[in-house]
């Protein structure tokens, strides 16, 4: 979350003022998304994730299989960009 | 039953009056031809409604069915909204272009024979093609070009397997086919073309973003949609549409990761959601084909919400990179909002739109004990929540702030965008009225706890991932190579560098025929010339000296 503090291209004039990119309420975002992703693994005690082929009941699965598929393209990307991409002209020379 | 005229008549016959029209008549017709069009597709009945002999077969212009119907009222409820959004702001050439796309699109829905089906097709591409050209963008015109060559190739590859299946089975008849003749393959590689399917994806991605703030809103609904009504109708259950299907949803996740352009990121995201749809036709069971259709349905609305959001921003900004952007939800507040709402659907979140339709298709996968295909589509909704859900949002509305202070969305904008936005929020916590259009019948509730659960964990999850590998996200000034680098680069290298050759081969021979002309020329000159040996007058000596030497031969050779 670096690029919070607003660009040398700034020129508004209440900026970074807004509420909402105040380093308080992004830490209170964190701590508020922090307690939503708890509480999603939490609340499979109470209730059941049917499972189809096993696996995908078991507990926190969903989330573990979404931070990892997430984690798994972005890399995939990054090595697909490293070998395919150019500088957006690339075309027009 | 007299016969109906083809509700798609009354978009793409009115888009005649619209270019010639100015002011409020045009805005009327724009804004009213939708909703007469929407009120014929009502009309059709089931079954064939119109049919002529013609050459010898049976052209059957309107053909009802509930999938038809479904795909003819998002068509025309599309073309309403992508009115409203743009009847102020766009010009009377686009308003015109973008009308006859949408009924054509509407054509197609209720061709009966294949033929018909091929006219309004073609339609399609040349309105479509007419929209991409009215962007305003330097790289507007070749983009254009691009696509209407794809297309009209696409629509070869069609007419030569519609004409071949004609041929061999004597039947032009839409019905289910099997790609097992050369002439089906045709069929299928022709719909393909228009569904973005490897390896000629690009030219969705190419295409779209280069057209006007309100032109890419058509562009995003009917082609590839279209293409995915008549796969169904075509090639239900056509087992590789499973595999492309599969590839478009990664291709799609994939590329729009590293782009940097805010509606090509949208339009990577079309592929990967048609992606879904064409996988699902590929399962081919009930549940799946009623996946497909409501995917399609939702997806419509959800898209064009994205592509309006974009829009309204390049309307404001005139800038269109993620690089250039960001921090614009201080002053277009509606506007992000609504883009959220559509960014929320497409991820398939619990209560929109995406969620009640895209877990039909997942359904069909469990349902079919495709473990692979059912899992693969699980880590798509992950992805597609990383790079659409989050990514579109976070790049053009928050991410920094860029400075840029422009005016929220224009009234006819912010209408159309809100009447989508409410269409996607009903249609997530309301799906039983699109059930009820769907072809067969829906045994299916998406709201059980255990579902609602897992997709929450899958997706914010998916979303803790992107923030905390944000600076893995960050947009560089690219684009990304694609297949179609092999005839937009590959083949016009090929292409110079045989003309090349062929220029020095030329020379060459020029030079080498110059050089033998020369000698010939010099030889002649040497032999014949002034002082050439047999042009001299020769002294009478010599010649008796010769004289005498053949003689004594002649001597010699009596003697022996």
């Amino acid at each position: 979350m670096a690029d919070r503090r607003g660009s040398p291209l700034s020129r508004g004039s209440q900026g970074d003022d807004h509420w909402l990119v105040r380093p308080r309420t992004i830490r209170r975002l964190w701590i508020a998304f922090a307690l939503v992703l708890a509480f999603t693994v939490l609340a499979q005690a109470g209730v059941a994730i049917k499972a189809y082929f096993g696996i995908d009941g078991w507990p926190g699965f969903a989330a573990a299989f979404g931070f990892l598929c997430c984690l798994l393209l972005v890399l995939v990307a990054q090595l697909l960009g490293r070998l395919l991409k150019r500088p957006d002209d690339y075309y027009d020379a | 039953m007299p016969d109906l005229l083809p509700p798609g008549l009354w978009l793409a016959g009115g888009a005649l009056l619209i270019g010639v029209l100015r002011g409020p008549a045009r805005a009327a017709l724009v804004l009213a031809l939708p909703l007469v069009t929407l009120w014929a597709v009502w009309q059709v009945p089931d079954g064939i409604v119109a049919s002529r002999e013609f050459l010898g077969f049976v052209i059957e212009p309107v053909e009802g069915s509930p999938v038809r119907r479904l795909f003819a009222v998002i068509f025309s409820l599309m073309a309403f909204a992508g009115g409203l959004f743009a009847f102020r702001q766009a010009g009377g050439r686009e308003l015109a272009a973008a009308s006859l796309y949408a009924g054509s699109a509407v054509g197609v829905c209720f061709s009966g024979d294949l033929v018909s089906l091929f006219v309004w097709w073609e339609l399609m591409a040349i309105g479509s093609m007419l929209v991409v050209w009215c962007g305003d963008r330097q790289a507007t015109r070749a983009a254009g070009l691009r696509y209407a060559i794809m297309h009209l190739t696409g629509g070869a590859l069609l007419m030569a397997g519609i004409a071949a299946h004609a041929t061999a089975t004597g039947s032009i008849d839409v019905a289910a086919l099997t790609a097992t003749t050369p002439a089906n393959w045709m069929i299928l590689a022709g719909l393909l073309v228009n569904v973005a399917a490897p390896p000629v994806s690009a030219w969705l991605a190419d295409a779209y973003p280069e057209s006007s703030a309100t032109g890419a809103v058509f562009l995003s609904a009917y082609t590839t949609k279209a293409a995915v009504l008549a796969l169904i109708l075509l090639f239900p259950g056509e087992p590789v549409l499973m595999a492309i299907g599969t590839w478009m949803i990664f291709y799609g996740i994939l590329y729009a990761l590293l782009e940097n352009d805010a509606r090509r990121i949208l339009a990577y995201s079309i592929v990967n959601q048609v992606g879904f749809m064409v996988c699902a036709i590929g399962i081919g069971t009930q549940v799946a084909l009623n996946g497909a259709a409501a995917h399609a349905f939702a997806h419509i609305i959800y898209k064009a919400l994205l592509f309006m959001s974009a829009g309204v921003v390049v309307y404001r900004t005139g800038l269109h990179r993620c690089t250039e952007l960001g921090g614009l939800f201080r002053t277009m507040p509606l506007t992000a909002v609504c883009g959220i709402v559509g960014a929320l659907s497409i991820s398939g979140f619990p209560l929109t739109s995406g969620f009640t339709t895209k877990t039909l298709i997942s359904e069909a996968a469990k349902g079919d004990g495709l473990m692979l295909l059912y899992f693969l589509l699980a880590a798509a909704s992950a992805g597609v929540f990383l790079h659409a859900g989050i990514k579109f949002p976070w790049f053009v509305f928050f991410q920094k702030d860029s400075g840029l202070r422009p005016r929220d969305a224009p009234w006819n904008m912010a209408a159309a965008m809100l009447l989508f936005s409410f269409l996607c929020l009903l249609i997530g916590v309301y799906p039983q009225p699109l059930y009820a259009l769907l072809p067969y019948p829906v045994d299916f509730d998406a709201y059980t706890a255990g579902n609602v659960l897992f997709y929450l964990q899958l997706l914010l999850f998916s979303g803790l991932a992107f923030f905390l590998l944000l600076p893995l996200m960050k947009r560089t000034q690219t684009l990304t190579l694609d297949f179609d680098w092999l005839w937009r680069v590959a083949l016009y290298r090929l292409g110079a560098g045989a003309l090349a050759t062929m220029d020095l081969a030329a020379e060459r021979v020029v030079q080498m025929s110059r050089f033998a002309g020369a000698r010939l020329a010099s030889g002649l000159r040497r032999h014949f010339g002034e002082d050439g040996g047999f042009a001299r007058s020769w002294p009478i000596g010599t010649t008796a000296l010769w004289l005498a030497v053949l003689l004594s031969f002649y001597v010699l050779i009596h003697y022996l």
